[in-house]
């Protein structure tokens, strides 16, 4: 329970109020993340807050933090050279490797293209262990997407089909505008071969698996990432508690399967 | 040549449909393409027509005082236009190609006097139109509940 210490070695402002910060071990280092898995990060004298895994390599880990409360407004301060806390990795993994031999379609909606974003460098790093491969991003307006240059590369490849799409744009914007789920159509992608990966605000990935089910792709190839208030990571507080699910032990990453009848839940 | 009927056999939204009511819609439409950034449709004024987007993209807009603001895009596969379907025929927004862009552009009173000549057909036609006003009012509420607002990630 006790954090390791990680020093921020790279800052880069994404957005207004969206930072991503690159973490090198001080001494020791937790255990490397599996694409899907998150960190409670810890800035000290403020607190702790769950914030999933953009990115690791070689010991170094990549978190992509927006500002909406006093811990990540703290974190989003941390400069080069500042130190943060760390616990972790904890949750459950995307299982990209389930994947091989199959289509993958990825849906990414606002911060959601951060804890995606492993899935398609794995992909892309084992490309011929995968089929036809599709990113579908949605985001609030052009001013709002993230990773907007490394999309850009991605969408260069003949490899990937990479669509984007906003909820509102003036016309300077020449890109697509409508909802995530109106791409999914058009991705060509052999439903009955097709594992998806979902993350994103929980209406929109609500709206998305339940497209993406129509269309012909099985509930339990669908895999959803869940945000929920995680205080402990390790199953024991019952904060992130969803019906049965402790998404900090049971998630963050569940099939529509599993998660579909517990939407079906009307908070009181 | 592709003849308007097998152009309307290639498009989703008629795919399904008999050969003779292909034939009997086909009757109304014409070819057209419109080049990058010029306007289809203009708000108020009569929705004589829809489209049956075959190829490009268009922006569904509307002009507010910040100037005009892009609603949502149509693409191959999709319709655009359903004013033509009910009184006072008029648009409610403006329409303007983003690429060039290729279609059929159906006359609405042809296909309006075909469906009160034959109910089976405008009951066929106004289900289809019925899903596809249903499908945009849905993604409609979804853009207004603005979900990447106040995603915390």
């Amino acid at each position: 329970m006790t954090p390791t210490m990680y020093r921020v070695v790279e800052r880069r402002e994404e957005l207004d109020d969206t930072v991503t910060l690159a973490l090198a071990p001080v001494e020791h280092r937790l255990a490397d993340p599996v694409p899907g898995q998150f960190n409670m990060l810890w800035a000290f004298g403020v607190g702790e807050a769950p914030i999933s895994v953009a990115g690791s390599d070689d010991g170094s880990i990549t978190h992509t933090i927006r500002r909406v409360g006093a811990v990540t407004t703290a974190l989003c301060a941390r400069g080069v050279g500042d130190l943060v806390g760390l616990r972790g990795p904890f949750g459950t993994p995307w299982d990209v490797s389930s994947a091989h031999g199959r289509d993958v379609l990825v849906i990414a909606g606002g911060l959601g293209i951060a804890p995606v974003r492993p899935i398609v460098t794995d992909v892309l790093a084992n490309r011929d262990r995968f089929g036809a491969v599709a990113l579908l991003f949605g985001a609030r307006s052009p001013d709002q997407l993230l990773y907007a240059g490394e999309i850009a590369e991605w969408r260069s490849r003949f490899d990937l089909d990479v669509e984007v799409t906003v909820d509102t744009a003036d016309r300077s914007w020449r890109g697509d505008v409508g909802t995530v789920t109106k791409l999914i159509d058009r991705v060509r992608v052999d439903p009955g071969r097709t594992t998806a990966f979902v993350c994103g605000p929980e209406v929109m990935m609500r709206f998305a698996a339940m497209a993406v089910v129509d269309r012909g792709v099985d509930s339990k190839r669908v895999r959803l990432s869940l945000e929920r208030n995680m205080h402990c990571a390790i199953g024991h507080c019952g904060h992130c508690q969803l019906g049965p699910l402790f998404v900090c032990e049971d998630g963050p990453v569940v099939t529509w399967r599993e998660l579909e009848p517990l939407m079906a839940v009307r908070a009181r | 040549m592709k003849s308007i009927p097998d152009l309307l056999d290639e498009h989703p939204f008629f795919a399904d449909l008999d050969a003779a009511t292909r034939e009997l819609i086909a009757g109304c439409g014409i070819n057209v393409h419109v080049g990058s950034d010029e306007m289809i449709l203009t708000a108020n004024e009569a929705a004589d027509r829809f489209y049956v987007v075959r190829r490009g993209k268009v922006a569904v807009e509307i002009d507010s005082p910040h100037g005009s603001i892009v609603l949502e895009t149509l693409g191959a596969g999709d319709i655009l236009g359903v004013s033509w379907m009910l009184p006072p025929y008029r648009w409610t927004f403006d329409a303007r190609a983003i690429d060039d862009t290729s279609a059929i552009s159906i006359d609405a009173a042809c296909l309006r006097a075909k469906c009160d000549d034959d109910p089976a057909l405008g009951y066929e036609l106004f289900k289809r139109f019925a899903g596809l006003v249903h499908n945009r009012l849905q993604a409609t509420r979804l853009q207004l509940l603005d979900v990447y607002g106040s995603d915390a990630g």
